[in-house]
């Protein structure tokens, strides 16, 4: 039984809603930044510029939330708001 | 520490464009060079602080951005004492990037307008029976939930009780209410204008229609076309290589105030920025009506389509066949019609419902001893009648006999693309009536738009037979029509088009046409906010409106022409900077700042105009 419960998948999908993003070049860094992290599954990384939004999934067991978002905090641009699935 | 400075980034900037206001005032009014320099040097370290921290974080993450240009080119501008010139870029920088954030904002103005649309609170059922106000998130599947008058639907769900009338504009683009009562679907993002109701939650958040038609337009305008990813990747080296040269032209000229001149003027400024600007510009206009654009790919291939085909019905013709003509053969056509709407009230032919729908109010019979007709007709006694109702077959069957006047009639309905609804009383010709599909309103003038709009093919293809065909091409002035295909046969056809090296796209209505749809170059959907035509399509119209094709092409052309002005804005200013540092006198850091993020503003506001194209009938 302990065998199964370790397989449970632990991926999960966050939306991670920025302030009003203004230049193209926040995009690098903010990717670049998740991307140092940990348990993130690096080709599902999308910033999206317009909608000022970071979509990504990432292993819950390795990384949390709290972290991306400091990440990208200490980049200089604020979190407003996540939502996991 | 860092965070904070950057939060206070436009009081900095504010601050020191005030320091060099006082600087410039105390050395020319003033006489007072010391004032002057002392401003100038505090305004110079206090703009360079949240610039050299978004260098430094960049390069923590081996990105050279703009940033890093900049911040080398100010302190070498400062180490070589020339602060006039560090503290203006370092404000110019600053204030740009201000007003960059500010006009930014109001090109996206159309797709916030969108999200703002969401639905954010809802009253839900709680275990003790009483509706509470909660979040939109906590609503799970099959919840049941109570919406109000002049509320937003939260949810996409299905009325359990009560009635009202729904305002689905945002769905469908429709803005006439569309009544809902018991077991009606209603959507998220809708509002009730009048009346309350009691709903089941079916699909909740990005499951809805709406959630979906906003990912959709999100993910839209932020997809890249091969331009842009080329645009990407040249900057990303572009950059770095400004760097070199400038460490190139110092090695060799041994000219700070040269090898920093190009740092700043290499700044690639509005060619990053210019592209995606007018992308979301054009996609928020087609947003805002009625017109889903997946992406600046399908913006660059609809603007360049040559060819469109479409699906006959249902895209050019309404779908539900209508009478188009009632011919009577009696002086008491009243009894007759009264008795070919009671029997036809019983069937579910497709036939039978136009046939209602014309008649409209009647007087009803009892109907007795119905019987089904092979070959398609109903005989039924009606008020002691014996009545029949079908075409010629089943008239002869019945022993009508036709007047020379009728067949001449049912001939001529026939060559028109009809089929026939005969009706019988006590084996007399009463009525006949010819049925057939419906022309879209105005379908007919949007096709010579888009012929205006320079598509050279207008193309029918359809399942229908090549008569009924041919007669619609007529109608409508199409180049080519094809009758009696399968959707195999369609796709195929796509397919051949394609190898001519046309550039073809396919409208149709998302379900039936998908194979053609995914072939085509571009696949337009007629789409009630249907989910399959949403994911299956390039482009969608919104509420099956034919009439925002010629908008939607039209806006496509627009937008393809205003990326090619920016991308040409944006080459010709560097180019014409860096020609006149070598060439010209007058050119410095100051200038050459002012002029990039001049030219930033120039690509915004030049993507702004899209936001108001309207097609010009």
């Amino acid at each position: 039984m302990n065998i199964i419960r370790k397989e449970i998948i632990t991926v999960k999908a966050a939306t991670i809603q920025l302030e009003t993003l203004a230049c193209p070049s926040c995009m690098q860094k903010i990717e670049g930044a998740i991307r140092s992290l940990d348990g993130i599954q690096e080709d599902t990384i999308k910033v999206l510029f317009n909608s000022s939004k970071v979509k990504l999934n990432f292993d819950e067991d390795k990384v949390s939330v709290d972290e991306i978002e400091n990440a990208i905090t200490k980049m200089g641009y604020e979190v407003i708001k996540t939502k996991v699935k | 520490m860092q965070r904070l400075i950057l939060s206070k980034k436009n009081q900095i900037t504010l601050a020191s464009g005030v320091l060099i206001v006082i600087g410039f005032f105390s050395k020319w009014f003033l006489n007072n060079t010391d004032l002057f320099l002392k401003t100038l040097i505090v305004a110079s370290i206090l703009g360079i602080v949240p610039i050299a921290i978004q260098a430094y974080q960049a390069l923590r993450v081996k990105v050279v951005s703009i940033d890093v240009l900049v911040t080398i080119a100010v302190t070498g501008a400062f180490f070589i004492r020339n602060f006039e010139e560090s503290a203006i870029v370092t404000f110019l920088f600053l204030f740009g990037a201000f007003l960059e954030q500010r006009t930014l904002n109001k090109t996206r103005s159309a797709i916030k307008e969108l999200t703002e649309m969401a639905p954010e609170s809802a009253l839900k059922q709680m275990e003790n029976g009483e509706f509470e106000e909660v979040e939109v998130d906590e609503v799970d599947v099959g919840d049941i939930l109570l919406v109000k008058t002049g509320a937003k639907v939260p949810v996409d769900g299905t009325v359990l009780s009560g009635e009202g009338y729904i305002n689905e504009a945002s769905i469908t683009g429709e803005s006439v209410p569309a009544g809902k009562e018991k077991d009606s679907k209603v959507f998220a993002g809708t509002i009730l204008e009048n009346g309350t109701i009691q709903i089941v939650a079916d699909r909740v958040g990005e499951d809805t229609t709406f959630g979906k038609i906003i990912e959709l337009v999100e993910e839209a305008q932020d997809s890249k076309s091969e331009a842009e990813r080329f645009i990407d990747r040249f900057s990303k080296y572009y950059t770095p290589a400004v760097l070199v040269l400038s460490f190139i032209v110092w090695v060799f000229s041994r000219d700070i105030e040269l090898a920093i001149t190009i740092l700043v003027l290499g700044c690639p400024g509005a060619l990053v920025i210019g592209v995606p600007v007018s992308n979301v510009a054009g996609i928020g206009n087609g947003a805002r009506h009625g017109v889903l654009l997946k992406g600046s790919e399908v913006i660059h291939d609809f603007s360049r389509t040559d060819t469109i085909i479409f699906d006959k019905t249902g895209t050019l013709t309404v779908g539900s066949p209508a009478v188009s003509e009632t011919k009577l053969y009696t002086d008491k056509a009243d009894q007759a019609l009264g008795y070919l709407a009671s029997i036809e009230r019983e069937s579910d032919h497709p036939l039978a419902k136009a046939v209602l729908e014309e008649i409209g109010e009647t007087t009803f019979s009892p109907v007795e001893n119905t019987e089904v007709v092979k070959g398609g007709g109903i005989t039924a006694n009606v008020n002691g009648h014996r009545v029949a109702v079908g075409n010629i077959a089943v008239m002869e069957k019945e022993n009508v006999e036709l007047s020379e006047e009728a067949k001449a009639d049912a001939a001529r309905l026939e060559k028109d693309g009809n089929s026939l609804v005969l009706t019988a009383v006590d084996g007399r010709l009463k009525v006949m009536m010819g049925v057939r599909d419906r022309i879209r309103a105005g379908v007919r003038k949007d096709l010579q738009r888009l012929k205006a709009l320079g598509i050279k093919n207008l193309v029918m293809l359809s399942g229908d037979n090549q008569g009924t065909v041919d007669i619609v091409s007529r109608e409508l002035g199409l180049t080519e029509a094809h009758g009696n295909m399968l959707p195999e046969d369609k796709a195929e056809y796509v397919r051949k088009l394609k190898e001519k090296k046309r550039i073809v796209a396919f409208v149709g209505d998302g379900v039936n046409d998908s194979p053609s749809l995914a072939l085509a170059d571009i696949g337009i959907a007629m789409g009630g906010g249907t989910d399959v035509a949403i994911e299956t399509s390039d482009v969608v119209l919104m509420n099956s409106d034919f009439s925002r094709l010629p908008h939607a092409l039209g806006l496509t052309k627009a937008t393809a022409r205003n990326m090619r002005q920016n991308i040409f804005i944006a080459v010709g200013v560097v180019l014409f900077l860096l020609a006149s540092v070598f060439f010209s006198e007058w050119m410095n850091m100051s200038i050459g700042m002012l002029v990039h993020e001049g030219s930033i503003l120039v690509v915004i506001l030049n993507g702004m105009r899209l936001l108001r194209y309207r097609f010009r009938k």
